[in-house]
Parts: C-alpha cells; structure tokens; sequence
C-alpha cells in the first residue's frame, strides 16, 4: 500500500505545483497588464496614502487634503462648486477626472520630477508629500463668468490672447465633488451614479468636453479667415443678395437669420456680410472656396487636433467628404460642424494676438511641498493659422458687429470690444444655442472669450446670441478690464 | 563520508525530532510569535498604532493551541510534532488577514465584522481537537461503524438540498441555517465519508483487487465489483444536481476514487472514475445554467459580458486584481487593497493574503499546505494498520485537493467552487471539521509508534 501512498503524494506535489506556477503568472508576469486594467480602482487608492498636493488659484487653495480620523487619513476638500469642473473629482470607487485625474503625478507625489523626495520618503519613512498646482485661473474672472451664466445650461472661458492663460472656464450644471470625494462606499457611489446618469451630465466640463456645440454663425470668423487667406477675396469682395438661396443639388432654400436681404442693394461685401451675420452669402462663399480650404483653415486653428491643457481636449471637427449643399451649410457653421467653447475662445484669441495662436494652459506653476519648482509652463506658440493682415481685418468687422452689428449687447463703453454672436440650430424644433465669441479691448486685447447657452437659454427658439450670450461675454471682458 | 553521514542524518532527524512534543513546544513558541507580529503589523498599518485589541486576537489561540499541546503530552505523547504548529500557524494567519478586513470594513463604517467570531470559532474547534485526542485513544474503533458513518456523512451532504433550512449562497446551496446559526454540514461529512469508505474499503480490498480479467494490459475488475464506484458516482453527480457545486462534488469522488486506488493499487478506477467525472461535469455544464455560466466566467473573467452579468466573472476579476497588487513580496499586511475583493474573509481569503503577503507568501502558505500532507501521508506510510493507513491516507487527500480546488478556483486555474479554504476561512463548520482531522491525525500517528513499539 506504501507505493499507492506515495504515489497519491506525487499526485498532489504536482497539484501544488501547478498552483505554484498560476501564481507566479499571475502575480509576476501578469501583475503589470492586471494592475492597470480600468476596472482595477487600486492604482487611484493607492494616491490615498500620501497627503495629495492642493490645487491653488490666486494662492489660495480651492481644493485640498485635508487630515481626517480615518484609515486614508486624509479627505479631499473642494471649497468652491465654482472650480468642479476644472479641477474634478478625485474618488475612492469612481476614478477621477479633471486636473486630478491629468495632474495626478504631481497631485500624489508620483511624478518623476519628485525622484530624490521620493528616495528620501524611503529613507527617513515619512511619505512624499504631493506638489501644489497653481493655476491661471483669475479668481474674480471666474466669479464673474460663473455669475453672469447664472442658472442656464452652457459654458464660458476666458483667455489671455498674448500668453495663452485660461483665467476662467465655467460650466453648468456642475457637481460637488466633495459627495463623490466621501470615505464612505454608499453615499459616494450613490452621488456619483446620480450624477453620472443625470442627463444634464454635470460630471462633463462642457468648455472642453462632451458632445461639443454646433456652433452656427461664430463659424463665420473661420470661414471669413479662409477667404482672406486664400487671397481671392477682400473685404470688399461682393456677392448675390438674394432672399433665398437654393442649396446646390438640392430642392431646399435657406434664409438669412430675421429672413429677407442682407442690407439694401443687389450685392453685399463679405465685411456686411460679417457685420450683420447673413448666411445666404456665407453659404456661397463657402461653397466658392470649397471644402478643403475651410478645413484647411480649420485645422490651422486647432480643428481634428489632440490638445491637453493638461486636461484631454476633445477635438472640435470640420466633416469630411461633403457634397455642394453641406459645404454651404457649414459656411455657417451648421450641418455637422462641432466645436468646444474652448476652441472659439482660442479662435478669438489668435485673431486677438495677431495672428498667433498661444498653447492654451490652465496650470501656472507646480511646486513641490519643499518648494522646488517642478513645473514652470512658459508660453508656446501653438500655430499662426492667419496673417496679421487678415487677422486685423476680422479685428475690424469683430468691432463693428458689436458697434453697428448684430452683437452690441456685448459693447463696453470706453473700450473697443470685438466680437462675433451665433445663434445655432440643432433641430428643427429644438431650442438654439446661442453664442458669442470676441476679445477686448480690441487694440490692446486683454482677454478673448467664448459663450455658449445651451437650451436657448430656456428661450427655446426665441433667443439669440446677443440677446443671452453677448451680455455674459461683457461682463466676462469688463471683469478683466476692471482689475 | 560526511556526505553519507549527512543524508543519513537528515531522514533520522526527520523521524526523530518531530515526534517530541519539547519540539512542537518550541514550535508553538515560534508560531505565536510570528501571529503577536502579523497582528501588531496590522494595527501599525491600518491604524497607525497598538492596541490592546491585540492581545484578544493572540492570546485566544495561543491558550487554545497550548491546550492541544497539553492534551497531547498527557494522552499522545507520540504524536507528529509538526501537525499542531502548522495548523496553527495557518488558523493565525487567516485571523490576522480577517481581523485586517474587520478594520477596513469598521473604517468604511461597515458591520460585516468576523475576527472576533473566527477567535473563539478558532478556540472552539481546537478544544474539540483536544477532546478528540482525549476521547478517541484508539480510532480503530471506528472501522466498526463504516457503514453509520457513511449514512450519517450522506445525510449531512443532502441536508442543505432540504427546503426551509437549507440556503444558497453565491449560487452553492451548501448552507442550512437555524435562526441566526449557519452550518456548511459537508465540512463534517468528508470527514464521516472517509471514515466510510475506509472501513469499507479495507474489509472489500481484496475482492476488489484481485478478481478480474486483464484487458489491454489493465486488470478490469468484475461488473458486480463496479457496483460501489458507480453508486458513488450516482451521488457525486447528486450533489452537483442539488447543491450546484462542482467542488463539492469533485471532492468527495476524488477521495473515493484517491481511496479505493489506496486500497487496491489498481489504476484501472482512477481512469474509469476521471473519465465519469469529467464526462458528468460535462453534460451538467450543458444542461445547467449555472455551471455553464461559472464555466464562461472561468475561461474569460475578463470578457464584458461575463464581468457584468450576475454571478458571472466579477469576484474572479477582483481576486486576480488582488493578487495582482502583491506582486512578489505583497503589500506588507494593512497596506493593499483586500477589502475591495468580495468575500474576502472567506471564499477568497488567500486572495486576500496574496495582495499583501504577495507571490512569497502564497508559496509559503501552500507549502505548509504541503508539508501538513507530507506529514499526513507519512504518517499512513508508516502505519502498520491498513485501516489507518486508509483513513491518514483519505484525511491528507481530503485537505490538499480541497486546498487545490479553492486555489486552483481564485487563481483561475479551476472554476470556482463554493469549497472554503482550510485553517484559513471565516466559518465554524471549516475550522471545526480541519481542527478534527488535525485530531485524527495526531491519534493515528501516536498510534502508529505505539503499535510498531
């Protein structure tokens, strides 16, 4: 019976070793792909441990970590709902997003900036402790775009043209990131699966992310750029100034916003045509110009481009493969042209700037808890998508809009403010949204912005960019003009 | 020549040292030791400092270890040394693991709280283990009643399938409760069912055995000499009907089939029987959801459709995350993760004990797996007495393939079974039927000295 015996013994040497060779597989050659599966929640847990940086605007901290009686010994305080959806969240159970999900790194220590700290952790025990993120944002700037959106659904940013700070970005509805921040499982999943199906979406920052905007007639100012660009157009280029326009190929006429002519006389010139924000020659010069031109100058701009700011920019898109009719939709930025209110903001800021388009950058400074300076961002060009020439031609039209046009409720008296409103379609009865886009003051620009209202600003179809939009972008600009 | 002197001093001292019980003593010192650390590591990482706290979740165990140690110097001084250090260390470790996911789920404001109760569980089952050794001097005894035990063992297994008291849990109906009392009756069966089929083996190997024709260079037993495997299969594949769990099943059939090749060297059942089982565990996945669901969840835990759907992959995943985290050396105990892993006080403890002892401590928690069968299968190796040698033989078995069957179903190496982990687990019914095979191979090796004496 002893032969059986230890044969039954061999039997379960070779089951162990089996056991023996999963594990080594699992824990040794699989750990890397296993650790960063996303459904795997360890690697944002793991941040816990050490006291996360804060992340401070205008040197005060509007997020931070603060000590807590519990087993993370530190909870994640948000003072403001007015800075959730720049910096995001930071979850137990849900992930996070936001700047503490793009500037995790530093947030907790990780980054490789903060090596030596981090051999030093080892050797003396105590935890890395994570780097400060100061950002661009203007505090009062950002007071007034969050006050002046009020309660409507939509977004504001702020830039300065010549650096390429963001020193504001606003979006509503938004969320209190400190129920999504609790210790706790229950209320914190709760609140963010509440938050998270809420059709709303307050957990998308709408300046940047998200199912992104029609933007209507602030197209115009692209298309406007790719004409002068071309050089086959001036200013004063003149076209047809019909009541309706037959869109090519098709049995649709379209009309110019309030209907009837662009202005008296058989012709109007592409500045007119820009002032008073006439889609019907628009739509041709669009389809003159042709597609690839307008996506060209599109692209230029920022357009189909992967962009961090650090946060992960959703490219705003100009479609391909368009027929006659859809090239002339999107002479006014309809059809299937999409943008980020970021994007306009930058569109206006490079028209602000000459020409030039600035890297925008949402953080000023990293530094870490023993005030070394991980991380100083310095301005960068980030593309010259128009001459100076063109751009100081669409400075004057911009001017005008607001001084004799169609977007005076965003004019500031005693300054010169530039700017350009949409009104966009989604549907055929659905409401507009409604924008506008400038900069001020226009000889010396300080700071471009972008407005966007979604919903109509509860309007429906009855309101117009420089109804809603145009009031919000002034007192955006004059926040910034008054410091 | 001190080579020669060297391997013929190391099967003397194997033989030699373990059996004194000053050894297990010194043993037992160590063990403790290695627990007042493992727990002192736990409040020191979770908690940031000592508590009194500490001293229940050692001192508890430790009296009760030192009362088996006593027990035995009075009644089996011959004993194994290595069985009651082993088995204890393992028991502790499970409660330093429990104990840390106590303070996770007490620091989310969670209830679900189990150290304290596996403690005096812990107490309870070793005090039975030293009644045992008290009570039953001589186990021979028990090849009288193979038959009351195989009856009693069968009556436990189908106890969870009645109605009212029997429930099911993550899908295994291996549960019956009576008010707040849960009790996994087929812990204390397997003991009950080797004693069986030991007894019955024993007074049959002969006929078994010897009588048959040889086919194809196989000695093919009798058809009326097939009529115990078969019944054994009958209900095998039963208690995957009833209780909708493979490891269950697979466990008793391979201690019967682990038994009856024991018994008559005979090969021919151990093929005839996998065949039969494999072939059962097959048309079950077949013809029932929720084998065939564990068997998808099984071969891709990471697929969508299988992580999302109810009692799919999602536990598995998790576990392997866990283990996962450990890597190599583990996350020091109270520095990973194991709370997010469900059930990881039980089913998926070692799971738990991977994320933070890491891969060195999953090698060295399984090679005391190993080495407690070693000790066990020793044991029925030196036995002069075929019953003993059987039942030592079916005891060991029974921990390493239930050891196998849990690690092989966390790890993914297996499908998942509702088995829990020897020693290690949350529960009364594990520690209370472990503490006694612990027992009964304590009384089996004191016997086996003092009968060769």
């Amino acid at each position: 019976m002893n032969r059986q015996v230890r044969r039954v013994g061999l039997v379960l040497v070779l089951m162990f070793l089996s056991l023996f060779v999963m594990a080594s597989s699992i824990q040794v050659l699989r750990s890397d792909a296993l650790y960063q599966d996303s459904r795997n929640v360890r690697a944002s847990y793991e941040t816990y441990k050490t006291q996360r940086g804060p992340i401070l605007v205008g040197g005060v901290p509007v997020v931070q970590s603060i000590p807590y009686n519990d087993a993370y010994r530190f909870l994640r305080n948000y003072e403001s709902v007015l800075y959730s959806p720049i910096t995001g969240y930071f979850s137990l159970f849900n992930g996070s997003s936001g700047l503490e999900r793009s500037m995790n790194s530093y947030l907790s220590g990780q980054s490789s900036a903060q090596f030596f700290e981090q051999i030093n952790a080892l050797l003396d025990g105590k935890p890395v402790i994570g780097a400060a993120v100061e950002l661009t944002i203007d505090p009062a700037v950002q007071r007034a775009a969050w006050d002046a959106l009020g309660n409507r659904k939509g977004s504001v940013v702020a830039i300065e043209p010549s650096t390429g700070r963001i020193l504001a970005m606003v979006s509503k509805p938004t969320f209190d990131a400190n129920k999504l921040a609790g210790h706790l499982y229950e209320p914190a999943n709760e609140a963010f699966l509440a938050s998270n199906e809420d059709q709303n979406q307050p957990l998308i920052n709408r300046a940047i992310e998200g199912d992104l905007y029609h933007p209507g007639s602030v197209f115009k100012l692209v298309v406007a750029a790719a004409a002068l660009e071309s050089g086959r157009y001036t200013v004063a280029s003149s076209f047809p100034n019909p009541e309706n326009y037959l869109l090519p190929g098709t049995a649709t006429e379209i009309q110019n916003s309030g209907d009837g002519k662009c202005g008296p006389g058989d012709t109007v010139t592409l500045e007119v045509a820009l002032i008073r924000s006439c889609n019907i020659p628009f739509a041709a010069l669009a389809v003159a110009l042709g597609q690839d031109r307008i996506r060209a100058q599109a692209a230029l701009m920022g357009f189909g481009a992967d962009l961090s700011i650090p946060m992960k920019v959703t490219p705003s898109i100009y479609p391909e493969n368009l027929d006659a009719a859809q090239t002339a939709l999107t002479g006014f930025g309809q059809f299937d042209v999409r943008v980020t209110p970021l994007q306009m903001a930058m569109i206006s800021a490079a028209i602000a700037n000459q020409g030039v388009m600035m890297q925008p950058q949402i953080v000023r400074m990293v530094v870490a808890s023993n005030l070394n300076v991980l991380l100083d961002p310095q301005p960068r060009v980030l593309s010259a998508p128009m001459s100076r020439l063109t751009a100081g031609y669409l400075t004057r039209m911009m001017v005008d809009s607001v001084e004799i046009g169609v977007a005076k409720r965003a004019g500031i008296p005693g300054f010169a403010v530039a700017g350009k409103t949409g009104t966009a379609q989604n549907g055929q009865l659905d409401p507009y949204t409604l924008w506008f886009t400038g900069f001020a003051p226009a000889a010396d620009p300080k700071v471009a912005v972008a407005v966007v209202v979604e919903d109509g600003g509860g309007i429906g179809q009855n309101g117009t960019g420089n109804q809603i939009a145009a009031p919000i972008a002034r007192a955006v600009m004059e926040a910034v003009l008054n410091r | 020549m001190s080579n020669t002197s060297l391997t013929q001093a190391i099967p003397k001292l194997l033989k030699a040292v373990p059996r004194s019980r000053n050894f297990e003593a010194v043993l037992l010192f160590w063990v403790s030791g290695i627990q007042a650390f493992a727990l002192a590591q736990v409040q020191l990482a979770v908690l940031q400092k000592l508590s009194w706290d500490l001293l229940f979740y050692w001192a508890v165990p430790t009296v009760g270890a030192i009362f088996v140690h006593w027990v035995l110097r009075k009644r089996a001084v011959s004993a194994d040394g290595l069985i009651l250090p082993l088995a204890f260390l393992i028991n502790g470790l499970g409660i330093a693991m429990i104990y840390r996911l106590d303070l996770a789920e007490a620091s989310r404001g969670g209830t679900a709280l189990f150290a304290e109760r596996q403690v005096w569980l812990t107490l309870i089952a070793m005090i039975g283990a030293a009644a045992i050794v008290r009570f039953v001097p001589n186990h021979i005894k028990l090849r009288r009643y193979p038959f009351i035990a195989g009856i009693a063992g069968l009556l436990l297994l189908i106890l969870p399938a009645l109605p009212v008291i029997g429930q099911t849990r993550n899908g295994a109906t291996l549960w019956i409760a009576l008010g707040d009392l849960s009790f996994q009756p087929g812990e204390i069966a397997k003991i009950l069912l080797a004693v069986f089929f030991a007894g019955y083996l024993v007074s049959r190997k002969d006929s078994l055995s010897e009588i048959g024709s040889r086919v194809m260079g196989m000695k093919v037993p009798r058809a009326k000499d097939l009529g115990p495997i078969l019944v054994i299969w009958f209900a095998s594949i039963g208690v995957l009907v009833l209780q909708r769990d493979l490891g269950t099943s697979i466990l008793y059939f391979g201690l019967f089939l682990v038994l009856i090749y024991t018994a008559t060297g005979r090969a021919f059942y151990v093929g005839a029987g996998m065949i039969m089982m494999v072939t059962g565990a097959l048309v079950a996945s077949r013809m029932f959801d929720y084998v065939s669901r564990r068997f998808d969840a099984w071969l891709d835990p990471f697929a969508a459709e299988n992580y999302n759907a109810a009692g799919g992959s999602y536990q598995l995943a998790q576990a392997l995350f866990g283990f996962a985290n450990g890597d190599v050396i583990g996350t020091g105990l109270g520095g990973g993760f194991p709370q997010l892993i469900p059930l990881a006080e039980s089913d998926f403890i070692l799971a738990a004990l991977g994320e933070e002892l890491g891969l060195a401590g999953i090698f060295a928690i399984l090679s005391m797996f190993l080495l407690l069968i070693y000790r066990g299968l020793r044991i029925a190796n030196s036995h002069p007495d075929d019953f003993s040698r059987l039942l030592a033989t079916g005891l060991s078995f029974v921990i390493g393939l239930q050891v196998f069957v849990v690690a092989g179903g966390v790890m993914g190496l297996l499908p998942l079974t509702g088995l829990t982990t020897p020693f290690l687990a949350a529960g009364g019914s594990s520690l209370l039927a472990n503490w006694a095979i612990v027992a009964l191979l304590l009384v089996i090796s004191d016997s086996s000295l003092r009968r060769s004496e």
